[in-house]
């Protein structure tokens, strides 16, 4: 049951993405549609360019001066790259979860409160006591720290702190989130409660994963985009990609011959 | 799990204006901070060039001097006792009755006019005669050095109604001026001179040697210590509390202030030990004290940049640890530890609270021929003229400022060459 | 190999390698000794501070045989001139430290009003701001900035900056004396910037990226990461870049000597003339002086306290930036 791209409108469209590092060519001409509610994931061997990609979508390769992006990228058909837009904006709308979970040297409530308050989106305590509460709950964290909610946030385990981060992170209530290799640094307990939360958050959210590991890919992403050495060698639906690789490298990555 | 909030983008938008704005603020702070230390840097500099240039020019009065044999050396022995305490002030007053035989009737008037001229001028004259005592009985044109007050006058600091003048004297003035008597020319007096009472005799050679002895003593004393230390603690120490605390003492050293170190040396060298006040010796220890802990801490930097694969690769081809620092470490740290010993001593040639601790104030003419010779050094004279109120040595003040600054620049421009010509990327 | 290494450290075991008996143990002796000069070479700079306390506790105690010790650190009245015209032993000249050490943090304060902000400030746009140009344009400014000697500062306060102050002061109607603690105060303070920038600088770069990404990921602006996140997580580091230059605002002496007065006044208004413990101590030690009297005395006792404060200010910065880079290595 493919569903062309015709029938849903993608939420993020990239269209002839080139990445430079100074000279170092990092992506070659990457066209990827990502659709809304639907995790996608991005795999290949590491420096194949699938975080590179990632941090195109919100713009974050602007912080790395030597960083040069051309092609283009829209949201909901608006340009990111256009000079006219937001960062702020932007990444108010494209969320980001990190590889290593780096909450906020706060409290735990005001790691999450950081993005609301900073964007104004609580008119009183009690608001943003509820947003945080919210977020907390979403995030599946709510349980586990809701009496210490003043304690600092870099006392917590490295699984509940990445969940503080996606808290964080859906506190501003994005369109997208993006979580560059979420699970790397946890334990599997913790990496299944993550893998769970995402399923529950596409509902609301559109998500892209980077992941190193193909199983997680395979457990929760609705489709699948392969990279390799700077090239999106092949996108699909999920199953497809892992059980009928159209392109031969593919092939080759999934059945453990490169990466 | 349901949030009953509006979509976001709304509240987001309508704050960006303000946000935007906020940062644009804050970033002006920034480069505000920088324009800032800049606006000062140039004004500083300014203030200090204009006022200070002047200093490099001499105005001088140019004088047919006869070189009487009867006042100079009457019993005509060519003695080198009498020439050089003959009164050759004299013989620069008469060339002046020369060219004014109406001035000298008067005694008044003859003080007057002599005022002019820096007694200066005479003792320049005693020094061509005792090198050629040929001289005497000829009549030759000197430039003589003028007094402060008028090179003032000449030089636009000082107005012609100031009150400093007599109307006799601005006449006379004029009309040296009007026969081409006066010009002004580079003040090699300022850099062949000692110190002296009259601004425009003062020069700074005396304090440059004075500064030359006290940092030779200081680098000799501080550079091997400081090094052998470094490499003690960086390559050999054992990690321990005792070590942790010498680290700490040492970072603690760097930020004691310098009139502390002065203090030091007032009561070890000059009290216990008993060595001469006003010695550069004494400054140049004290001053090493104080340069050490800079040394220590630049070398032991460098040395901790050398990889540590370096050391490894020597000692794995049998070379002891001592072997491995000496021939390997050490040398590919040199060029760090040069480039901050030369940042260290351009420090120390601009320190000068230690040196009032020791005594190195002192109003010294001779300029010192050894690191055991009284003497002051370019911070002290800066210090000396600072304080004296004679208007004309406002600019030597500020000139001796900029020749202090040109060392210090010429030091920093070195240190920064060697830095870059020999800077390694590991 | 690792039997070389042994027989140099130990220096007992005989040596498996072909180099002849003798000469070997010649040149582990040599090595010996040369690592013993290493070693004691390492004890100057204890011996220098060592040196230091006892001198100062040495002639303080002397000092403290003429005036007592609650007199000292008590007194509100310091004229140590007068025992010296009257030719009097001590007793009745005023030694009362408290006008110095008014003066002193009135300085400092002034200073620290300008370093601080100015310190912080363009520590902040080098390390998060500038573009590698920018930054090798405004770094050298400060560094240039750091190496003019004191002195220079002096001359430049008494020459510019004090005469600026008192007459614009004058012309809104205040009365200023012309050695103010303002002038000495701000001149002063640029100096410190440097010192306070170059610290504070590190310290913010030692922030970790990630934080930075974190808040830039929830589209906070550079200015609100900058605010909210990274100067939070950079306090301690900051906390003891503004000790350091506490630290040498106290015990800078030149400037003060030069632009500040003499007359110990106990005022806090910075447009009037104080004076500071660098300057008595400098004044109490030109001019012709005996060696033993109170007077001279005195500037040690000063210079014990200046000592003591300084070196609290210093271990708690160290202890603070020191603290701080561990938790970020």
């Amino acid at each position: 049951m493919d569903m062309s791209p015709s029938t849903i409108r993608p939420k993020l469209t990239a269209r002839g993405v080139n990445v430079f590092y100074d000279d170092a060519h990092a992506l070659k001409q990457v066209d990827l549609d990502i659709r809304a509610h639907e995790v996608t994931a991005l795999i290949g061997p590491s420096g194949c360019g699938k975080s590179t990609f990632l941090r195109c979508l919100n713009r974050m390769n602007d912080l790395i001066d030597i960083c040069r992006v051309d092609g283009d990228i829209r949201l909901d058909g608006e340009d990111i790259y256009d000079p006219a837009v937001d960062l702020v904006y932007l990444r108010a709308r494209i969320g980001m979860v990190f590889q290593k979970p780096n909450p906020f040297p706060k409290s735990i409530h005001d790691n999450v409160a950081y993005g609301p308050k900073i964007h104004g989106l609580a008119r009183s305590r009690a608001e943003m006591d509820e947003i945080v509460a919210s977020s907390l709950e979403r995030a599946g964290l709510w349980e586990e720290v809701k009496d210490r909610l003043d304690a600092p946030a870099t006392g917590l385990s490295g699984g509940q702190q990445q969940r503080l981060c996606i808290a964080r992170a859906i506190a501003v209530r994005p369109e997208v989130i993006l979580m560059d290799e979420p699970c790397s640094s946890l334990d599997p307990i913790a990496t299944a409660r993550i893998e769970a939360l995402m399923d529950e958050l596409k509902q609301n959210f559109t998500i892209v994963i980077v992941t190193h590991s193909m199983q997680q890919a395979a457990r929760v992403s609705q489709r699948t985009a392969f990279f390799h050495l700077g090239d999106l060698v092949e996108v699909g639906d999920t199953d497809t990609v892992f059980t009928q690789p159209v392109d031969p490298r593919t092939e080759s990555y999934i059945s453990g011959r490169i990466g | 799990m349901t949030d009953p909030r509006q979509s976001p983008t709304e509240t987001i938008l309508a704050s960006l204006p303000r946000r935007r704005r906020a940062e644009a603020r804050f970033h002006f702070y920034g480069i505000a901070a920088i324009g800032i230390a800049l606006a000062f840097l140039i004004l500083l500099i300014g203030a200090i060039g204009h006022q200070g240039i002047g200093a490099f020019s001499q105005t001088e009065i140019a004088l047919d001097v006869t070189l009487d044999e009867s006042v100079l050396d009457p019993s005509g022995t060519r003695d080198p006792e009498t020439l050089s305490t003959a009164n050759y002030r004299a013989v620069v007053r008469a060339a002046l009755g020369e060219i004014f035989p109406d001035a000298v009737r008067k005694r008044r008037d003859r003080r007057k006019l002599t005022a002019l001229v820096s007694v200066g001028a005479g003792f320049e004259l005693r020094e061509q005669v005792l090198e050629n005592p040929g001289l005497i009985g000829r009549t030759m044109r000197v430039w003589a050095p003028a007094d402060d007050e008028v090179d003032m006058l000449f030089k636009g600091v000082t107005a012609r109604d100031s009150g400093r003048f007599t109307e006799k004297q601005l006449g006379w003035l004029d009309r040296l001026e009007a026969e081409d008597r006066i010009r002004s020319a580079f003040n090699w007096r300022f850099f062949s001179n000692g110190d002296s009472r009259e601004p425009e005799l003062a020069g700074i050679l005396g304090a440059m040697s004075g500064s030359f002895f006290a940092l030779m003593t200081c680098l000799v004393l501080s550079f091997p210590l400081g090094v052998m230390a470094a490499i003690y603690l960086e390559e050999f120490a054992p990690r321990n509390r005792w070590t942790d605390l010498v680290e700490i003492n040492i970072n603690n050293l760097a930020a004691v202030p310098s009139i502390v170190f002065g203090l030091l040396g007032l009561a070890a060298f000059l009290g216990f030990m008993g060595m001469a006040r006003s010695a550069p010796l004494v400054g140049g220890m004290v001053l090493a004290l104080m340069t050490l802990p800079t040394i220590i801490i630049v070398t032991r930097a460098s040395l901790g940049a050398v990889p540590p694969s370096i050391r490894e690769a020597a000692i794995g081809l049998g070379a002891s640890r001592m072997q491995a620092m000496l021939h390997h470490t050490l040398p590919l740290a040199t060029p760090g530890i040069m480039t901050g010993t030369i940042i260290g001593m351009a420090r120390a040639l601009g320190e000068l609270a230690p040196l009032i601790m020791i005594g190195m104030v002192a109003f010294i003419v001779d300029v010192p021929q050894g690191p055991l010779d009284p003497a002051s050094a370019l911070p002290v004279q800066v210090y000396i003229w600072a304080d004296s109120p004679e208007r004309a040595f406002a600019e030597k003040t500020a000139a001796a400022i900029i020749v202090l600054l040109a060392f210090l620049v010429v030091m920093n421009l070195t240190a920064v060459i060697l830095r870059r010509r020999f800077e390694r990327r590991w | 190999m690792a039997q070389t290494v042994a027989a140099v450290r130990g220096g007992t075991r005989p040596s498996l390698m072909a180099a002849p008996e003798g000469r070997r143990a010649r040149q582990v002796l040599g090595e010996r000794v040369l690592l013993g000069l290493l070693a004691a070479s390492s004890l100057v700079a204890i011996l220098t501070t060592v040196g230091i306390a006892l001198s100062l506790l040495f002639e303080t105690l002397r000092f403290l045989d003429a005036v007592p010790l609650f007199d000292f650190l008590f007194g509100l009245n310091w004229s140590p001139q007068i025992a010296i015209r009257e030719d009097q032993v001590g007793s009745s000249g005023a030694f009362g430290v408290i006008p110095l050490l008014v003066g002193t943090g009135l300085i400092a304060a002034v200073a620290m009003t300008v370093a601080g902000p100015l310190g912080l400030l363009s520590a902040i746009y080098l390390a998060e701001y500038a573009s590698p140009r920018a930054r090798s344009f405004a770094k050298p400014i400060l560094e240039i900035l750091a190496g003019i000697p004191t002195v220079v500062y002096g001359f430049f306060a008494v020459l510019v900056v004090a005469p600026f102050v008192r007459d614009s002061s004058e012309a809104v109607g205040f009365e200023v004396s012309s050695e103010s603690a303002l002038a000495a105060g701000v001149v002063m303070g640029v100096m410190i910037v440097p010192i306070v920038s170059s610290i504070a600088d590190d310290v913010i770069s030692a922030v970790p990226q990630s934080l930075r990404e974190g808040a830039y990921g929830l589209g906070a602006t550079k200015s609100e990461t900058v605010r909210d996140i990274v100067l939070p997580a950079a306090l301690p580091g900051i906390g003891g870049a503004l000790l350091l230059g506490v630290s040498r605002a106290i015990g800078e002496t030149m400037i003060v000597v030069m632009a500040a007065g003499l007359s110990a006044h106990l005022t806090v208004n910075p447009l009037q003339a104080v004076t500071t413990v660098t300057v008595q101590m400098v004044a109490l030690l030109t001019g012709d002086q005996e060696f033993d009297s109170p007077k001279t005395l005195a500037a040690f006792a000063l210079g014990l306290l200046l000592f003591i404060a300084t070196l609290i200010l210093n271990l708690i910065a160290l202890m603070l930036v020191r603290r701080y880079r561990e938790r970020y290595d």
